[in-house]
């Protein structure tokens, strides 16, 4: 085994374990909602994002057209897209076509995040072994939260729903603090999203779209009032 | 969930997503010009979280008190940039604990 490759594997560990308690969280709610445990590890196995499959159950539970699903996806997975660009730049000479098709299915915030930070280039070993270990920690913990999730008492249930939502502060705060616009473009997406599961005629509106709608409306103020002052600044 | 109506959505999810991850590491290497389109793009991950996080977490333990408890934790601790780990258990252990608080009260 290479050394690149091991030492990707270890980068991914802790990784793989803040994985590990959503992704049971996922793989519970799904069965929940009226899944097999099956279909939800067949999800995680392909998505490979925690917000988006969060979004896409209720969804396809409710019998969401095709369209609003891939609307969503296209909206929540965005700054994926921003992520792939930034990080395009780092890759050294191994990483060719065919290295770059692989990758490309996992990178999440905090592979991302994790490469990102590595000094110099990274290449396709450092890489594989990168998306190795936190791919299955989310796959398995979804088949753990949905096989075992309803073997747990009631309480560690209810208690393990919030863990996703700690995961999606630890990933917004820390920016908030240290950024003005960021914190901006949060409250003011937050703002939104309370009106429109509060105020009764916009309340009527799907899941999707809301978050859709949210978003973009908060980054667009955002993107005007504070234009990013460098390119590539996550 | 029948595996006919399931299988489109999944592979709707799947597809999309796999796109936008691949199409800017392999296609689209040239940088965007656009310094609007840039910020727009910066902004993005914050706002769908934040909204995706608000107000459904509130509702995310099947009671509002013990969920406001984790929400004061998870946000303390967020605050001062603790891990995703960290902060995921700490909301856990703090739903539960206001749990057994509210138990022991009531």
């Amino acid at each position: 085994m290479k050394p690149e490759f091991k030492k990707g594997i270890r980068h991914g560990i802790p990784i793989a374990l803040g994985y590990l308690s959503v992704s049971f969280a996922f793989g519970m709610k799904a069965v929940g909602d009226g899944l097999s445990w099956l279909q939800a590890v067949l999800i995680s196995a392909t998505n490979l994002t925690s917000a988006g499959q969060m979004a896409g159950l209720p969804l396809m539970v409710g019998g969401a057209t095709l369209t609003e699903m891939a609307l969503t996806q296209l909206t929540i997975n965005l700054r994926y897209g921003l992520m792939s660009l930034s990080l395009g730049r780092k890759l050294d000479r191994s990483m060719g076509t065919p290295q770059r098709l692989i990758f490309s299915f996992a990178n999440t915030d905090e592979i991302f995040a994790v490469a990102s930070s590595q000094p110099g280039q990274v290449g396709k070993s450092y890489l594989y072994g990168l998306m190795l270990t936190p791919f299955l920690g989310w796959t398995l913990g979804t088949l753990l939260g949905a096989v075992a999730g309803t073997l747990l008492p009631a309480f560690v249930r209810s208690a393990l729903g919030i863990a996703i939502y700690g995961m999606f502060l630890a990933i917004i705060l820390p920016p908030s603090r240290e950024k003005k616009p960021v914190r901006v473009v949060v409250l003011l997406a937050v703002a939104l999203s309370l009106c429109f599961r509060y105020v009764p005629g916009l309340n009527q509106i799907s899941s999707g779209f809301v978050i859709i709608i949210c978003a973009v409306i908060a980054a667009s103020v955002g993107a005007a009032l504070f234009p990013a002052e460098e390119e590539g600044s996550k | 969930m029948s595996w006919r109506a399931f299988l489109p959505y999944v592979a709707v999810m799947a597809v999309v997503t796999y796109l936008i991850r691949m199409l800017p590491l392999t296609a689209f290497r040239r940088p965007i010009r656009s310094r609007f389109i840039q910020s727009f793009l910066t902004y993005i991950p914050y706002a769908v979280l934040g909204a995706m996080t608000f107000p459904d977490v509130l509702y995310s333990t099947g009671d509002l008190r013990t969920a406001a408890a984790g929400v004061v934790v998870t946000v303390l601790l967020a605050w001062r940039g603790k891990s995703l780990l960290t902060v995921a258990i700490a909301a856990c252990a703090a739903v539960a604990l206001a749990q057994g608080a509210l138990l022991l009260l009531g």
